[in-house]
């Protein structure tokens, strides 16, 4: 086993992952998902708001997360959506905007086509400044984020008339990548505004930081691709019902799968590991 | 002795990843002989017209235009459509061309492919695709940041205070303000103190701006730390042991919880306590507290393997459904290669 070589199991991890994605691609089956109590306060806490509500949402990942990230976006925008909230967006990461503009495109501008930009939604793009913008947009939100992306000032658009600092909004979702994210987002934003709804999708890798800081500071997370497949669940079922739900609105389901193989693998190889080592080792003390 | 061995097998791993490449590019091209073919991608060009008025502030706004309006300027944008959009197209009007392939975004499409091989190629060894797909990594990202940089900040934060008639003459017509600000000279002057340490003179110089830097970011770190991360973690530790539910009925799991999370912290700051010696009652809080820690890691582990699963099953549907065209969940093309030669299975079967 010791002598094992790696690629045998790059090859084993390969196909758990490829199969499962090729057989979703036949079927169209996924496995359900019932939500956990982080899941369901990030659904309830968006049932939870009035209608025409506006709601911060900011897109602080890169195409490098998308596998993890983008469908916890495509169901955040689709319930602000159906439930006549407004989005307003901005980012902290530079590809940030361009994401959050693929997301309006396939949500909004497929499936909602009668909101209107500016004032049921608007993209202002990226400022640079990491914590610095937080900071900022705590006091005062037009100084860091002026215009739109495509350069119209903020005064001009309805959706974003009294709105001043980020305590303004009642409720605020971060979907981050790293830094600066979900944790900045709760140590420049939520703790100097206490009555401030805070909500954040993360990546796998930056869940067991932000954890922490659940159900206090951060009322509801959405943790790696599970988050968004339990999310994404309680969305559909909220907005389709018993209705066949559109394919794009199903990503994070469908990579559940490769998910399921794949850590029973790496499970098994772990096991299996350490079995092959107590037996050497028990080999080596019996041996004369 | 090494050396040597190397200099040996490296034209016969050259000949192994040669061959490798050939035996994909051979299945791609029989897969690209079946069927609907592989990736392309199809657009439409969508083309509106603008037209610009300045308001008494001076402010230039851009207004879709009827056609004919003077001064007016035409933008065309590329639109992205699905194989069957162009296939219902054809099937319309044969010969058509509002739908088409776009050959850019095909070839940049085949190229993702290509990088995204060459990346896993580095599992089974390092190769000279990797090596060539590493570089263009590294250049694109610093390409990026620096544009990024120069739009994101330099203009608009430092120029646009210091020259603010010329920014907006060249590249801000919208610009706010107007005003020299000699506030914008400090930043100016620490930036060309910072490039000083490019020079062996100018080191001492370039470590004020540096102190600057440091300086603000630990006090603004400073102030959010303890309010986020030590007086709200502290008030989220204060719990009661025994919970009670809404109704006033004896909550079991919220108290068992409550006890796990306050035992947990407690223990686990026993183990960090080095001043006193690990021994009776704070030797077996510091063991208890190894283990949270060890479930603690244990826990970041598996959310890491979730993390990176997914990201590898991402490049994997790109793979199977925008090149290879094998499959179709999003019900974009109509067909798929693997769903026809499963129901042809059954069919025999």
């Amino acid at each position: 086993m010791s002598g094992l070589d790696r690629r045998w199991i790059y090859l084993a991890m390969m196909l758990a992952v490829a199969l499962p994605i090729l057989w979703n691609g036949v079927t169209g089956k996924t496995f359900p998902e019932s939500p956990t109590p982080p899941s369901q306060a990030c659904f309830d806490a968006i049932e939870a708001l009035p209608e025409g509500s506006r709601v911060l949402v900011s897109f602080d990942y890169d195409p490098a997360s998308e596998g993890e990230l983008a469908p916890m976006a495509t169901s955040f925008m689709r319930h602000l959506m159906h439930k006549r909230l407004k989005p307003v967006v901005i980012a902290l990461w530079p590809l940030g905007p361009t994401k959050a503009e693929e997301t309006i495109a396939s949500v909004i501008k497929t499936d909602f086509p009668d909101r209107v930009n500016g004032k049921d939604f608007v993209n202002l793009g990226f400022q640079t400044g990491n914590e610095g913008v937080l900071k900022v947009i705590g006091t005062d939100f037009r100084k860091q984020f002026p215009v739109d992306r495509s350069g119209t000032p903020v005064d001009r658009l309805p959706i974003m008339d009294g709105i001043t600092k980020a305590g303004d909004f009642p409720l605020v979702i971060t979907i981050s990548a790293g830094y600066p994210g979900g944790k900045e987002w709760v140590q420049y934003v939520s703790s100097s505004n206490p009555g401030l709804v805070l909500l954040a999708g993360v990546t796998g890798v930056q869940a067991s930081q932000v954890y922490s800081y659940y159900p206090g500071q951060l009322r509801g997370m959405l943790a790696a691709i599970k988050g968004a497949a339990e999310y994404e669940a309680l969305v559909s079922a909220a907005i389709d019902g018993d209705r066949v739900t559109a394919p794009k609105y199903t990503e994070a389901r469908r990579r559940m799968a490769p998910q399921l193989f794949g850590h029973v693998l790496l499970i098994a190889l772990i096991v299996l590991g350490n079995a092959m080592y107590f037996a050497q080792k028990r080999c080596k003390a019996v041996a004369p | 002795m090494s050396d040597a061995i190397t200099d040996q097998t490296a034209p016969a791993q050259g000949r192994w990843w040669i061959g490798l490449f050939l035996v994909i590019a051979v299945l791609v091209a029989i897969r690209a002989g079946m069927g609907e073919g592989v990736g392309r991608v199809y657009v439409q060009t969508e083309t509106t017209r603008y037209a610009s008025t300045t308001n008494e502030q001076g402010r230039v706004a851009w207004s879709a235009a009827a056609d004919g309006t003077a001064g007016a300027v035409t933008i065309e944008r590329d639109l992205f459509r699905t194989a069957g959009q162009f296939r219902a197209a054809e099937s319309a009007a044969p010969g058509q061309q509002a739908i088409r392939v776009s050959w850019d975004r095909t070839i940049g499409l085949w190229l993702a492919a290509f990088f995204t091989l060459a990346v896993f190629s580095f599992l089974a060894g390092d190769n000279p695709a990797y090596k060539f797909t590493e570089s263009i990594v590294i250049g694109v990202s610093a390409g990026y940041w620096m544009v990024v940089a120069f739009w994101e900040t330099l203009v608009p934060k430092l120029l646009a205070n210091l020259a603010p008639d010329m920014v907006k003459a060249w590249c801000m017509p919208n610009l706010e303000g107007g005003a020299f600000n000699p506030i914008a000279l400090i930043p100016l002057g620490l930036g060309i103190m910072l490039l000083s340490q490019l020079t062996p003179l100018g080191r001492h110089v370039g470590r004020w701006p540096l102190a600057f830097v440091i300086g603000t970011f630990a006090g603004l770190k400073m102030v959010s730390h303890v309010e986020s991360d030590i007086i709200e973690q502290v008030r989220a530790t204060m719990l009661p042991m025994v919970a009670f539910g809404d109704d006033g009925s004896f909550a079991a799991w919220a108290s068992i919880r409550n006890v796990l999370i306050i035992v947990g912290v407690l223990c686990t700051l026993a183990y960090f306590v080095f001043s006193v010696e690990h021994k009776g009652a704070v030797g077996r809080a510091a063991r208890v507290g190894v283990w949270f820690l060890m479930i603690t890691f244990g826990s970041a582990f598996g959310f890491t393997v979730m993390g990176r699963i997914a990201l590898l099953a991402a490049r994997f549907e790109f793979l199977f459904i925008d090149w290879l065209w094998l499959i179709d969940p999003k019900g974009e093309r109509g067909m798929t290669v693997v769903a026809t030669l499963v129901s042809c299975i059954v069919d025999m079967t």
